[in-house]
């Protein structure tokens, strides 16, 4: 299937985005946020995109906003489309697809609580996913420093020495040698 | 058996308004079990939080985290080549799908054109680590309906594989062996004798398996008609590999969308029609045949020499410009895949791994639980061929 040919069909029906053909069986569209539904719904009892591939987000810190990836796959015509959709990150908030395919309501909770998006309405949404008891801001966005998250909550090991590399092999190979 | 005595529905928890179920622990007529995370009969550092009626399953809840190290964040503060002693840690008994997903994502991101000698040697390593998977998988489920000798013998035809690796790579586990660009080296001399010594042992090991496991009647008794997927459950769950090809859909990412030089090897997808755990686990036996053909195929068929690395920029400096795509192929569980984002500096934007644990130990195995024997779990869990480091990376 030309990637071409189905984002003109989808254009005339949604008001959709740039397109970006990856590959000829890979495609990424950007799709408002209220109609990503309607043209998921579209995509999968229309177009033949049955399998819903993952669902994750890509955190642009700069430009203020996340991106939800939504891969689908049409397995007959052995094609991809990648439905990108902008929120901004201080109202990260999106609707769920947890009722069209069961399983994204495992992808939603996973991106509540590394990503802090919520997904009102998702099963067990509120539940620990994977941390649990983590009261730090959610440590999948690009302003969580993960090795400053280290130094401050870990200490090394009593009586551990670290040794500048350097410093030490020369010191092995030549004791009492100056750099 | 079932319809002679079916249970009695009438002490089963109803629904409250929102779909959730009304379990009332202080009644007495439940109780709550935890099947892990340190269990013989759970897969992997996971567990499963049960609540029982008698000795009936009315709810399962999958808790993932014992393992968890932060992979895909870890990633986005390495250089595209430091990532790789990372990605392979995200599974353990196959670690090189995910070296050649990220590899590829990489590569095409970069523009970066493999050699024909390195997609066939690619192709075999996955395969073999395919072989090596299915062995752990075969042991495993032997294993845990309280077969041991089983997981013995798969380990001995395992630990062959990873003789050949081990030559071939230089490393058992983690082989780090694909590049972007290609793979480090070609095949050691003598490799198609070994590893055709091997592949008969293997062959061996299968007919043993076959008899002792496959052809025993507590085996039988306890896996046919149980664990059943329901065939309108594939799109919805989204599952793939051997789940859905023993549900007899032919979903085998090899033949649909066929990537390396699968397009140039000729076999058919192994499918299965019961949907049960004996099916499962026969789909899963068969598809070694296929791999043991398929090895042999490639080594008859593949170019004897060429370059196997293509020139790829200094690695220390390397920049790849914005950019997102995704690369997928069929392991032993179902489908993988790596989306790659990239924008324009020297560090991945984001890395996601799509493991085909995530959908089948999550939202499937919860849905699937529901109302089996808590003796049966652990044969349940192991059938859906679950790694928990793909679902937590």
């Amino acid at each position: 299937m030309a990637m071409k040919e189905l984002y003109a069909r989808l254009k005339a029906l949604f008001p959709l985005g740039e397109l970006t053909e990856q590959r000829k069986d890979l495609a990424f569209v950007t799709v408002p946020a209220e109609h990503l539904r309607a043209t998921i719904l579209h995509l999968r009892d229309k177009e033949g995109f049955t399998h819903l591939v993952l669902l994750t987000a890509v955190d642009w810190l700069e430009e203020g906003r996340f991106q939800l990836t939504y891969l689908l796959n049409n397995r007959q015509r052995a094609c991809d489309i990648g439905l990108r959709v902008m929120i901004p990150r201080d109202a990260a908030t999106m609707e769920g697809i947890h009722d069209i395919w069961p399983t994204a309501a495992t992808y939603q909770r996973e991106l509540r609580e590394m990503f802090g998006i919520d997904f009102p309405g998702s099963p067990r949404i509120e539940e620990d996913f994977i941390l649990e008891g983590w009261n730090d801001i959610p440590p999948y966005r690009r302003d969580f420093d993960t090795l400053k998250y280290a130094q401050e909550n870990y200490s090394e090991r009593p009586g551990r020495v670290t040794h500048d590399p350097e410093t030490h092999m020369r010191l092995q190979l030549y004791p009492g040698s100056k750099p | 058996m079932m319809d002679m005595f079916p249970p009695d529905r009438s002490q089963y928890p109803a629904k409250k308004a929102d779909g959730t179920l009304d379990i009332d622990l202080t009644s007495g007529k439940y109780l709550k079990l935890w099947q892990g995370p340190n269990h013989p009969g759970i897969t992997g550092n996971m567990s499963v939080e049960l609540t029982v009626c008698g000795d009936e399953v009315v709810e399962g809840k999958t808790h993932v985290g014992y393992l968890h190290r932060g992979f895909e964040k870890l990633m986005e503060r390495r250089t595209f080549i430091q990532v790789f002693p990372i990605v392979c840690r995200v599974c353990v008994p196959e670690p090189d799908f995910n070296e050649y997903c990220y590899a590829a994502c990489v590569e095409e991101l970069a523009g970066i054109e493999v050699p024909e000698m390195a997609q066939w040697i690619r192709t075999l390593i996955l395969e073999m680590g395919r072989i090596n998977s299915y062995m752990m998988y075969l042991g495993g489920q032997a294993g845990a309906l309280g077969q041991g000798v089983i997981g013995q013998w798969t380990t001995y035809a395992r630990d062959l594989m990873l003789d050949r690796f081990e030559e071939l790579t230089g490393a058992r586990i983690y082989h780090m062996f694909i590049l972007p660009g290609g793979v480090r080296d070609t095949l050691p001399e003598g490799f198609q004798q070994r590893m055709e010594e091997t592949l008969r042992e293997i062959e061996s090991t299968l007919k043993d398996v076959y008899d002792v496991m496959f052809c025993n009647a507590v085996f039988k008794a306890r896996t046919v008609g149980m664990g059943v997927i329901d065939p309108s459950w594939l799109e919805p769950y989204g599952v793939t590999g051997p789940n859905a090809r023993a549900a007899s859909v032919a979903k085998d990412v090899r033949k649909d969308a066929p990537y390396l030089v699968y397009d140039q090897l000729d076999f058919e997808p192994v499918i299965g029609h019961d949907s049960d755990i004996y099916t499962r686990a026969d789909v899963r036996r068969r598809d070694i045949w296929v791999s043991v053909d398929l090895i042999r195929q490639i080594l008859a068929k593949m170019p004897k020499d060429g370059a196997v690395m293509a020139p790829i920029p200094n690695v220390l400096h390397w920049q790849i410009p914005r950019g997102e795509t995704y690369i997928r192929g069929e392991c032993s569980r179902g489908e993988y895949g790596y989306y790659l984002v990239t924008d324009g500096s020297g560090y991945p934007r984001r890395i996601n791994v799509r493991g085909p644990s995530y959908t089948h130990a999550m939202a499937l195995l919860e849905r699937m639980i529901v109302g089996i024997n808590i003796s049966d779990v652990a044969a349940l869990m192991v059938s859906l061929h679950t790694y928990p480091p793909e679902i937590e990376r």
